[in-house]
């Protein structure tokens, strides 16, 4: 079995009950399986959750998640977005240090990373950004780690291309 | 279907939910947070409750029945130390995927998160080892979540499924109203196997040179008995088996190789690792069973796999024709495609196998040294098959014995043989045979047991007394914890750490006082009478103390990281 491992977004469905949320992250520590981040919120049918979790391994392990993930009572529906085109986001707020000196440099920055100021004060702005993984991590990467105060992220949230829906 | 407006308490809606199930026996142990409950049990003789002495037995016992009958077993315990006393239970039933509906009591919902007296998260302990578990939170939920409880458990991979309810949800009013029917959106397991697959399957098998079987447990939960043995005798195929699926195929058919795997025999293990086709049923390619994957893989065969759980398929090897689906509706399947097609099979091929086959059970693996001196273990489970003539159900401990009884008592029919295959749990033996012997009153059970692991359930004689269980228990008493032992004779220079079993009961006088009927034998030539004294007992408990050959090791045997056709044999030593 192939064991080189790769980043999966996979996507779900699942009854909005309590305890739905553990039985999924119960499951990736039983198992051994990676979250690189795990998202839920309910769906436009409040009886419905809808996750996305990000996970990497082989292919053989990756079908093995999804099998397990079906398997669970729960989940009504699972979707591994690398089956096909999909678009992900993510969304981060970071608070950086904007005292007189470094205030137009992080202004040009955010603007730069089509970032949003959000909040300012009188040495710190936060800033507001979305987008891939990897766009996020670009835009920490050049900031001066100096500069960050603190940063929260919320974990990808991944959507199908075009006529690709995840629906019950 | 019952239905009235009347309001009931939620104690007596479960107890009528029991009725409707058409539930024999309810295993359990009271406790303050399932008072209600058992009230409402004093006022009902539809079913019969059965009182253990410790939790985990009610679970063992409920968990045995269910293996016996095919029936889903059911048990009630309390909250907090009667929910934990159950999860061996629970666990041991899940890994051998046994469908069963645990009821466990619960603080009031007022008092949950409170830490109160008795209280333990019992939905979140439990949930790695069952197939499903609910809180009850509402008393006009009972119903409709047992319904759901005992379907989930019995359909698709069968599993345990336990149900919460706390003390205040069983004494609150509703009216009793049992859903007819229930559909679950996120819940639709598979039945039939995919027509092309099964049709590219059966040409696999009669186009190979060297085909091979390998049943499992799967066959025995999903009844499958009987279509397989249809398919192996029209194609004429030789077949092994994995401990859970010993009774699945006739072990006194000439094209069964005996058991597989660690402490498989010699032709099994061979065959399984030489030939180019292999059809598995219901099995899982465990550790224990295909020993070292990576030696397991270096011989190329195609592999077919039926199982009802997709998750099972290309779990741990890769296989090149899954077919998910019920094992009997796809045997069922292929038995039809073989009568109507009659597909030629390479049957100068298959003859050459079965010559190649017949020179390696010319080794006779399960060969042992008889001596007039000591009790040999695997002689007394020849003994045991031949007094019962192989139509007991034996349930096991786990440890050597346990293998000798796979190994020596041939199963031919499904059901039979209870133990824990998945979780190997010491201490199963005893209350496994209550419950086989509460579904079957006039069977004959017999627990064959080591004398460590029956000390784990021991306080379950007392329960055996109470319900007159005329269980015969064979205990091969070698004075030490023997599977342990051998292990560190293998791989630890023969340090035996902890594992002498010191300070043992006069078990003759313990049974006898519990009243049950206690018996030593240290001679090899009593062991025959003293079976058939014991048998001729219809109606007592008997318990015998067979004082065995201290040193006797289980053979064949593949060692940890081994490969199939790596094995120890008793000849080697
Ligand atoms: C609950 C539990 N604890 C520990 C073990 C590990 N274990 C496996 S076999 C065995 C020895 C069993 O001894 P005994 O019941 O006397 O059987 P024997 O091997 O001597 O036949 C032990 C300790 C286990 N399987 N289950
Ligand atoms: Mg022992």
């Amino acid at each position: 079995m192939a064991t080189q491992s790769t980043r999966h977004i996979i996507s779900l469905l699942m009854e909005n009950e309590s305890g739905a949320l553990s039985r999924v992250a119960g499951l990736f520590s039983a198992r051994g399986y990676n979250i690189e981040s795990l998202t839920v919120a309910a769906t436009e049918d409040t009886t419905l959750s809808r996750m996305t979790i990000v996970t990497s391994g082989s292919e053989a392990v990756i079908e093995q998640i999804i099998k397990q993930l079906n398997k669970l009572v729960d989940v009504v529906k699972v979707l591994d977005l690398n089956d096909g085109k999909f678009i992900e986001r993510e969304l981060m707020l970071v608070k950086v240090k904007a005292t007189s000196a470094f205030r137009e440099e992080m202004k040009r920055m955010c603007d730069i990373f089509r970032g949003r100021i959000i909040d300012v004060a009188d040495g710190s702005f936060t800033i507001e950004l979305t987008g891939s993984g990897n766009k996020l991590d670009a835009f920490i990467d050049s900031l001066d780690k100096a500069a960050i105060l603190e940063t929260v992220r919320t974990g990808a949230s991944g959507i199908g291309r075009g006529d690709r829906i995840l629906k019950v | 279907m019952e239905k009235s407006s009347k309001k009931i308490s939620g104690a007596e809606i479960l107890i009528r939910c029991l009725h409707e199930e058409n539930v024999e026996f309810v295993f359990g142990y009271p406790g303050g947070a399932v008072l209600h409950i058992y009230d409402a049990i004093f006022h009902q003789d539809k079913f019969k409750h059965i009182l253990v002495r410790h939790e985990q037995a009610a679970l063992h016992a409920a968990d045995a029945y269910s293996r016996s009958t095919g029936k889903v077993g059911v048990a009630l315990v309390t909250s907090g130390p009667g929910a934990t006393n159950a999860i061996t239970g629970i666990a041991t039933a899940y890994m051998d995927s046994i469908p069963m509906v645990i009821i466990s009591g619960q603080v009031p919902t007022y008092a949950i998160g409170e830490d109160a007296f008795q209280e333990c998260d019992t939905v979140g302990i439990t949930r790695p080892c069952v197939k499903h578990n609910f809180l009850v939170k509402d008393v006009k939920d009972i119903a409709a979540t047992l319904k759901k409880a005992f379907y989930v458990a019995s359909s698709g991979r069968p599993g345990p499924v336990l149900v919460d309810i706390p003390k205040d949800i069983t004494a609150d009013l509703h009216s009793f109203d049992y859903p007819e029917t229930v559909h679950l959106r996120s819940y639709n397991p598979v039945t039939k196997g995919h027509l092309g697959q099964i049709k590219k399957a059966l040409k696999l098998l009669t186009e190979a040179k060297r085909p091979m079987v390998y049943s499992g447990g799967g066959v025995v939960l999903g009844d499958a008995s009987a279509h397989l043995i249809k398919l192996i005798q029209a194609l004429g195929l030789p077949i092994t088996s994995t401990l859970m699926g010993l009774g699945g195929f006739p072990a006194s058919d000439k094209k069964f190789l005996g058991m597989l795997g660690m402490h498989g025999t010699y032709e099994a293990n061979m065959a399984m690792q030489e030939c180019d086709v292999l059809l598995a049923v219901g099995a899982r390619f465990d550790d224990r069973v295909i020993g070292n994957t990576a030696h397991f893989l270096s011989n190329p065969r195609t592999i077919i796999h039926i199982d009802i759980d997709p998750s099972s398929i290309s779990k741990r090897v890769k296989i090149d024709v899954p077919i998910v689906g019920d094992v009997k509706s796809v045997l069922a399947d292929m038995n039809e495609l073989i009568a109507t097609e009659k597909p030629q099979q390479n049957t100068a091929a298959l003859n050459a196998w079965f010559k190649q086959i017949d020179t390696w059970r010319d080794k006779k693996c399960l060969n042992f040294a008889q001596s007039d001196e000591f009790i040999k273990p695997q002689y007394v489970i020849q003994k045991l098959h031949e007094v019962t003539k192989g139509e007991a159900f034996v349930t096991s401990d786990v440890g050597q014995h346990q293998m000798w009884a796979a190994q020596y008592y041939k199963f031919n029919e499904p059901r039979r043989w209870i133990n824990s295959g998945g979780l190997g749990t010491m201490g199963v033996g005893l209350p496994y045979a209550m419950g086989v012997q509460f579904a079957h009153p006039n069977a004959q059970v017999a627990c064959v047991t080591g004398e460590g692991s029956i000390q784990m359930n021991i306080q379950e004689l007392s329960t055996c007394a109470q319900y007159h269980l005329p269980i015969k228990v064979i205990m091969l008493n070698n004075r030490y914890l023997g599977m342990v032992r051998q292990w560190q004779e293998f791989f630890y220079e023969n340090r035996y750490s902890e594992s002498y079993m010191d300070s043992l009961p006069n078990f003759v006088k313990l049974a006898e006082a519990y009243g049950h009927v206690g018996m030593q034998i240290t001679q090899p030539g009593d062991v025959e009478a003293a079976l058939k004294e014991a048998f001729a007992m219809k109606s007592r408990f008997v318990f015998m103390d067979f004082i065995t050959d201290q040193k006797e090791n289980v053979f064949p045997m593949i060692q940890n990281g081994k490969g199939l056709s790596e094995m120890i044999l008793a000849e080697d030593l």
